[in-house]
């Protein structure tokens, strides 16, 4: 699975789920990745700034995990919007990242991709839970896929079945500091995590 | 005259308002729908078949992410079944403790419903406040069992551990505070004209046919059948335990709402009664059940009434460790299968009324 | 009134000659004779409400099962009713017209086990895509996928 070189999005290169079994996208036209081709250097720095203090998820709840980690992290408790990051958006085309909770299944796989490919760049994408990460306990199933990082690029995972919505709100400020590039905050998840 | 066309709209697996990855297709004149096609099987995961390439055990932690708000009652549902294919009898204690941590989930579960339904007609206040309690009884239960939603408490003949030192005394307390609560969301969800507007006299359901179409849970109670599991076959220890079963009267979504917020009140009741009975009862948590489970040939079914509707386990064994076929008789699958006929000729606006009223969970309809 | 499944079983047993009834309390019947005896369940014992129907595959006897959980509201009992078919050309008849409930189960036990119902109004599949090639919970059902 690779963004590979800010060329153009592949699925994964086994031969169990070639590009052809998820069908015709007519929105798919391979455009090159704006945010490679265009640099903008100091700007950039500005409007990275905007970007990571108002990252607004698409609401797209799977499964369980959906239950803690868009509803849960939303409640009075484990506030989310003091970060700023509350407001769901109902439409792909305002959204930033993309969360993925729950289970990924065969049927579901098409609508996924062509979400993806309606959210207006810079987007990200974050996998929740054991199975969008790898299928989780219904990895052998006839009708899951075993991890989401199988049709869409992923930014950030974060494990647990469910995750509690402290490890979310890990997992949305990791996130952020992928946008400002913060290096000394990854650096702390240093052999734990992959960067980059 | 204007000549008018009918068209296609996808109430797509993507909304904020289908409670999952759930598809309608309606068919549109106007505001008005025409023809209604659900289409589920986004989420379905193969459960039934997993089940055969796992023990008895294993596949508890299954049951648990089919609905997964009211966890125990899915886990209870299940070990009855096999502890009556296999003849074990659960100490008292245990039955106790099942009653107990039943009925937060149900508790929870209901107060889910409750919010997303607010939170559906528009009012997203009610949201927040329903899960501020739900929180309070998630700590109750991360306190038992170590999981907040997925619990796997119940094992095959008991229960997996005892309660800890103080936390039937914490439950007590916390019923002591819930009355209120609860008349918060009534004032304020159930007593907005808004909310009344939009929800009374919309999809009505009549008695005679919610029993043809076998609806269950407050869908079947809303339109005022008495039929609730715990009165009408009593199972465990709910025979020595005093309680009411709410009934509504017109069988509209206001009726179905109105019958959840009065089970919560019937739920402070039951569990102050269990948390004062279990005090004079000792004894383990778990029955004599051997090292490697299995079962002598045969079949089971048995159902027990959950928050949503009924839930029922058939399991098939072959005499070896694994089983041999289970199904679960899910009780949001068969609710939805009266949903095309009662969505023709209303607004649009009511179909995400209807659907919020018939409380339905993703993960139970696909299975 | 009945009051018990034992008597309710035992009275079916000596009434309908074609029930045979095992020592589980489990009523057995020919697939031919199922339409008129679930009938006469509902209309004359009062058995309104079906609360289960499913199938099970036994490629040995070369049999599907198909069970039926009836139950009665105002008394409070349940029942377990039993047919087969045979499981090179499965095709039972539709119980929609004595119980609306099996509507949506009998489109999934058509759509995972391949038992086709007829009469049934809406005779499709439900929870895989419309065009999938075979039946998931068979015996002999194989896939790809999986762990990698």
């Amino acid at each position: 699975m690779a963004v590979d070189n800010g060329k153009q999005i592949k699925t994964a290169q086994k031969d169990i789920w070639p590009a052809e079994y998820f069908g015709d996208n007519p929105d798919y036209k391979e455009p090159p990745e704006l945010s490679r081709l265009i640099h903008l250097t100091t700007v950039d720095k500005v409007l990275n700034l905007a970007r990571g203090y108002s990252i607004w998820p698409l609401g797209f709840g799977l499964a369980c995990c959906a239950i803690e980690g868009l509803m849960a992290t939303q409640d009075p408790r484990y506030d989310l919007s003091r970060f700023g990051w509350e407001v769901n958006r109902g439409t792909a085309r305002q959204a930033d990242v993309m969360v993925v909770c729950g289970t990924v299944t065969t049927k579901a796989a098409n609508f996924i991709v062509r979400l993806w490919e309606q959210m207006t760049e810079p987007k990200w994408c974050m996998a929740l839970g054991g199975c969008a990460i790898s299928g989780g306990p219904f990895v052998d199933s006839y009708h899951v896929v075993p991890g989401v990082n199988k049709l869409i690029p992923v930014d950030v995972y974060v494990p647990g079945c469910p995750p509690r919505p402290d490890a979310v709100i890990e997992g949305y400020l990791m996130l952020q500091a992928k946008i400002l590039d913060n290096r000394k905050f990854l650096e702390k998840y240093k052999g734990k995590v992959v960067t980059g | 005259m204007l000549k008018t066309q009918e068209y296609n709209l996808n109430l797509g697996p993507q909304h904020p308002s289908t409670h999952g990855v759930f598809r309608i297709l309606l068919t549109l004149d106007g505001e008005r729908v025409v023809k209604a096609e659900p289409i589920p099987g986004y989420l379905h995961r193969g459960v039934e078949k997993l089940a055969e390439a796992r023990t008895y055990t294993q596949f508890i932690p299954y049951t648990d992410r089919l609905d997964y708000l009211a966890a125990m009652l899915q886990n209870w549902g299940y070990v009855m079944a096999v502890e009556k294919l296999m003849g074990i009898e659960v100490p008292e204690r245990a039955e106790y403790m099942r009653v107990i941590c039943g009925e937060l989930s149900r508790l929870a579960s209901h107060l889910i419903a409750i919010g997303t339904y607010s939170m559906d007609t528009g009012g997203v206040t009610g949201f927040e406040l329903a899960l501020r309690e739900r929180e309070t009884t998630m700590d109750l239960l991360e306190e038992l069992t170590g999981s907040r939603m997925t619990l796997s408490y119940a094992r095959i003949g008991g229960v997996a551990a005892d309660a800890p030192e103080g936390w039937l005394d914490k439950v007590d307390k916390f019923m002591d505070k819930m009355p209120a609560y609860i008349d918060e969301y009534d004032g304020l969800i159930a007593g907005n004209e808004i909310f009344q507007a939009r929800t009374m006299q919309v999809g009505v359901i009549k008695p005679e046919t919610a029993i043809s179409y076998s609806l269950s849970g407050p869908n079947l109670r809303g339109s005022g059948v008495n039929y609730d599991l715990r009165k009408a076959k009593p199972y465990s220890v709910y025979d020595r335990i005093d309680f009411d079963v709410p009934l509504g009267t017109n069988g509209d979504c206001y009726d179905r709402f109105y019958c959840r917020l009065q089970e919560m009140r019937q739920i402070v009741r039951i569990l102050k009664q269990a948390v004062a009975q279990i005090k004079e009862v000792d004894g383990p948590v778990i029955g004599k059940v051997p090292k490697v489970l299995k079962p002598p040939k045969g079949e089971a079914y048995e159902e027990i009434e959950s928050s949503k509707g009924i839930i029922g386990y058939y399991v098939v064994s072959d005499g070896s460790a694994k089983p041999y076929r289970i199904h679960v008789r899910r009780g949001s699958f068969i609710n939805l299968g009266y949903l095309d006929e009662l969505l023709r000729g209303v607004l649009l606006a009511d179909v995400i009324a209807i659907l919020g009223s018939l409380d339905i969970i993703l993960g139970e309809v696909d299975c | 009134m009945i009051e018990d499944a034992t008597t309710l079983v035992d009275e079916l047993g000596k009434k309908f000659d074609y029930v045979e009834v095992n020592e589980q309390s489990t009523v057995i019947i020919p697939a031919d004779k199922l339409l008129e005896f679930m009938q006469a369940l509902k209309d004359d014992y009062g058995m309104d409400f079906l609360t289960n129907e499913t199938a099970a595959d036994y490629p040995e006897e070369n049999k599907f099962e198909v069970v039926y959980n009836v139950s009665s509201i105002e008394n409070g009992i349940t029942i377990m009713v039993k047919t087969s078919v045979d499981r090179d050309n499965p095709e039972l008849p539709s119980v929609f017209s004595v119980w609306g409930g099996a509507n949506w189960q009998e489109r999934e036990i058509y759509d995972l086990m391949g038992v086709v119902f007829t009469g049934h109004p809406n005779p499709k599949r439900i929870l895989l895509d419309y065009d999938y090639e075979g039946h998931p919970l068979r015996k002999d059902f194989q896939w790809k996928g999986g762990r990698e």
